[in-house]
C-alpha cells in the first residue's frame, strides 16, 4: 500500500432500488491534495462519499481508502476520516459547546476539554459557545460543522456540498481554512457544483449519472475537452444566439453577461461556420480558453445524447 | 380443584361446573399447599376444594360446605363467575338428593359455598386498575419516545452524522434506550406514590423485585420503539406504528378484559405482547405478594421477547442508510 495515496478505489458501484446510482467509480487521490467532485444533481456525489467513508457498502468493486479496506475495514475508516453532510447533521437543540463536546467524546479525543475550547477558539465563536446551533445562520453553521469534522484530526475530510448556500464571504474563508488543512496533509474530497470552487482544487472529477466523465487538473480537463470557444459581444445577442444554435458545428452557445461563449469540438470547422456573422461589423468576436463550466456542459450534454 | 371425596355428588358438582361453560377444570391437585402456588402464579382463577366427608354430609342433609377461593385481583373477571356458581350449587345437587336428604335442606340449598375472594376481598376495583396502569403507561409512552427520538434523529438528518462517526448500532441503541429507562422509573414512582397514597393500593411483595421488573419490561417496550423507528420514514409514521401496538396492548392483555374471558385467539396474539406478562406481574406482586419463583413463569417470556426485538431492531438499523 502506497503511503501517499489516501484514496485508491477501482470499480465501486451502488444500486438503490435496481437503478444504478454509481457505476465503476474508479478514483486515486494523492495525499495532501484537494479533490473536487463535481456533477449535477442526483449524479451520485454524495452515494460515492458514503460508500468512501464506510456508510453505505458498494453492490461491486474494491478499493482502500487510508490503507483500509472500504468493505471489511469500515470502522477503521470511519475513525480516521471527517465526513461533513451536506444537511448541517449537528444537534440543533445542543448548544455551539455541547455539539463540539459530543463529537469529540465519540472519537474519544485526548484532553477533550482543551480541544473544544480551542476549537471554539479558532472558529471565533467564544462569544457564541452557549448558543444553540440552531439558532446560527447558514454560514456560521457550516463552519461549525467544518470544526466537528476536524476536532479528532482526521486524516482524510470529505465535504459533502459544503458550501451550498453560503455567502461569497464565507465560501472565500471556507476555502482558505481547506487550503490550510490540506497544506498541513491532511487530504480533502469535496463535492460542489459552484465551477468557481473547481477552479480552487488540485484536481477533479466530474460525475454525471453515477459515472466520471473525466478528471484530471483543472487545466488538464479544460485542454481535455478539445473546445473552441469564441466570446462574442455586440448588439442583439439573444437573436444572434438562436441563429448560432441552428449552425451544425456549433455545440453550445451560452449567453454570460453581455456576450455569449460559442464552443465547438473541431476549431477548423467551427471557424468556417461562424465566419459570415465575424464579417459583421457590429459584433466583435475573440477567442478564448474554454471554462471548465463550458468543458462540463458539453460533457453532460454528449452524455446524454451517448444516451438518447 | 381439590377433590377429597370422589363420590357421585362431587362429580356431578364438577360437571355441572364444566358444562356451564364459564369453567374450565384445569387440574386436579392434592394438597391446599399446591393449590394456593397455581393461585399466586395465575395458573387458575379459582380453587374448588370439596372436603372429605362431602357427600356423607350431604346425605345426611348437614349442608356440606365448598370452599371456593377466587383470584379477585380482577374483580370483574371473578365477580360474574362466582354468581354463576352460586346459582350452580343450587341447582345441581337438587336433582341428585331424594328423599329425606331433600326433605332435610327444605327447599333451600342443600350445599354451603364459602366463597373467599383472595387478594382483594373486597373487590375494589382500582387495586387492580391502578397497578395495571402502570404498565399501560410505561406502554405508550416508552414506545413512543424512542420511536420518536429514533426518527427525528433521521428526519434532520442527525444521524447520517452519527452513523458516519466511529459508534456501532449497539451502541447508538443503547444510548436511546438507556436515558428513557429513568424516565421510566421517574413514571413508576409517580404512579407508585399516587397508588399508595391516593388509591390506597398494598404493595404486599417485595418493590425492589417490582423495580427489577419493571426495569425490564421498560427495557422490552423501549426495544419496540427503536425497532418501529428503524422502520418507521418519519415521526408521523413512528406515531402511528405507536398506537398500531398500543391498542392490541391495552384490548388483549388484560387490562381492559378479563384474559380468560377472551377467545383462545385472542389469548395466544395476548401472550406475545409483553403488556399481558407485566401485568400479571405487577398485579402478582403488589396484590398477591409474589416472589420470583411465582413471576418466573412471566419473566423469561418478557426476556425472551426483548431480546428478540433488540436483535430485530439491530438487523434493521444497519441497513438504515442503505
Amino acid at each position: 500500500m502506497n503511503d501517499a495515496v489516501a484514496i485508491d478505489v477501482r470499480g465501486l458501484s451502488k444500486s438503490f432500488d435496481g437503478k444504478r446510482v454509481v457505476r465503476d467509480l474508479t478514483l486515486t487521490v494523492a495525499r495532501g491534495e484537494i479533490f473536487g467532485f463535481l456533477g449535477p444533481n442526483g449524479s451520485g456525489k454524495t452515494t460515492s462519499i458514503r460508500m468512501l467513508c464506510g456508510l453505505l457498502i458498494p453492490d461491486a468493486g474494491e478499493g482502500h481508502c487510508l490503507g483500509y479496506d472500504v468493505i471489511r475495514e469500515t470502522a477503521q475508516i470511519k475513525r480516521e476520516v471527517g465526513y461533513m453532510t451536506q444537511r448541517f447533521s449537528l444537534y440543533e437543540d445542543l448548544s455551539v459547546r455541547e455539539n463540539l463536546d459530543f463529537v469529540a467524546r465519540i472519537y474519544g479525543v485526548q484532553n477533550r476539554a482543551r480541544v473544544v475550547d480551542a476549537a471554539i477558539e479558532r472558529l471565533g465563536l467564544a462569544q457564541r459557545r452557549e448558543q444553540l446551533a440552531g439558532t446560527l445562520s447558514g454560514g456560521w453553521k457550516q463552519r461549525l460543522a467544518l470544526a466537528a469534522t476536524t476536532l479528532h484530526n482526521p486524516k482524510l475530510l470529505l465535504l459533502d456540498e459544503p458550501t451550498a448556500g453560503v455567502d461569497p464571504k464565507a465560501r472565500r474563508d471556507f476555502w482558505l481554512a481547506i487550503h490550510q488543512l490540506a497544506a498541513d496533509g491532511i487530504t480533502v474530497l469535496v463535492s460542489t457544483h459552484y465551477m468557481d470552487e473547481a477552479e480552487r482544487c488540485h484536481r477533479l472529477a466530474y460525475l454525471s449519472f453515477g459515472q466520471i466523465l473525466t478528471q484530471g487538473t483543472p487545466s488538464q480537463v479544460a485542454a481535455s475537452s478539445g473546445l473552441t470557444t469564441w466570446v462574442v459581444a455586440g448588439a442583439d445577442l439573444m437573436q444572434l444566439a438562436e441563429a448560432l444554435q441552428r449552425l451544425p458545428d456549433v455545440a453550445q452557445v451560452v449567453p454570460f453577461g453581455d456576450a455569449l461563449h460559442v464552443s465547438g469540438t473541431h476549431a477548423a470547422q467551427l471557424e468556417a461556420a461562424l465566419a459570415p456573422y465575424q464579417a459583421r461589423a457590429e459584433l466583435t468576436w475573440t477567442q478564448t480558453q474554454p471554462g471548465l463550466e463550458d468543458v462540463f456542459i458539453q460533457l453532460v450534454t454528449e452524455a446524454g445524447e451517448g444516451k438518447a | 380443584m381439590i377433590n377429597a371425596d370422589q363420590s357421585e355428588f362431587s362429580r356431578t358438582f364438577l360437571a355441572a361446573l364444566k358444562n356451564s361453560g364459564y369453567f374450565e377444570l384445569v387440574r386436579t391437585v392434592h394438597s391446599e399447599h399446591a393449590a394456593e402456588a397455581l393461585l399466586a402464579q395465575g395458573e387458575v382463577q379459582f380453587v374448588v376444594t370439596i372436603p372429605a366427608q362431602f357427600s356423607r354430609d350431604l346425605l345426611r342433609g348437614e349442608r356440606p360446605s365448598i370452599l371456593v377461593e377466587a383470584d379477585a385481583t380482577d374483580p370483574s373477571a371473578t365477580g360474574n363467575a362466582i354468581a354463576a356458581l352460586n346459582e350452580l350449587a343450587r341447582s345441581t345437587l337438587a336433582r341428585d338428593l331424594k328423599g329425606s336428604a331433600q326433605a332435610a335442606a327444605g327447599g333451600a340449598s342443600a350445599i354451603n359455598l364459602i366463597i373467599h375472594r383472595r387478594y382483594n376481598p373486597e373487590g375494589i376495583t382500582q387495586y387492580n386498575i391502578v397497578p395495571g396502569l402502570m404498565g399501560v403507561i410505561l406502554t405508550m409512552t416508552m414506545i413512543m419516545m424512542t420511536g420518536l427520538a429514533m426518527t427525528r434523529e433521521r428526519e434532520r438528518g442527525t444521524m447520517e452524522h452519527l452513523l458516519a462517526m466511529p459508534v456501532n448500532p449497539l451502541e447508538v441503541m443503547l444510548g436511546k434506550i438507556v436515558p428513557y429507562i429513568l424516565v421510566g422509573y421517574i413514571q413508576v414512582m409517580l404512579i407508585l406514590v399516587v397508588s399508595t397514597f391516593i388509591f390506597h393500593v398494598p404493595i404486599e411483595g417485595s418493590l425492589l423485585l417490582l423495580l427489577v421488573c419493571v426495569l425490564l419490561f421498560v427495557a422490552a417496550n423501549l426495544a419496540v420503539g427503536i425497532m418501529f423507528s428503524t422502520i418507521a420514514r418519519n415521526q408521523m409514521q413512528a406515531m402511528q406504528m405507536t398506537f398500531f401496538f398500543f391498542l392490541p396492548s391495552l384490548l388483549l392483555s388484560g387490562f381492559m378484559f378479563p384474559f380468560r374471558g377472551m377467545p383462545v385467539w385472542a389469548q395466544r396474539l395476548g401472550e406475545i405482547l409483553p403488556l399481558t406478562h407485566f401485568l400479571r406481574i405487577v398485579r402478582g406482586i403488589m396484590l398477591k405478594g409474589n416472589g420470583v419463583p411465582e413471576i418466573w413463569p412471566q419473566l423469561w417470556p418478557l426476556v425472551l421477547f426483548m431480546v428478540l426485538v433488540i436483535a430485530l431492531g439491530l438487523k434493521r438499523f444497519k441497513r438504515t442508510l442503505d
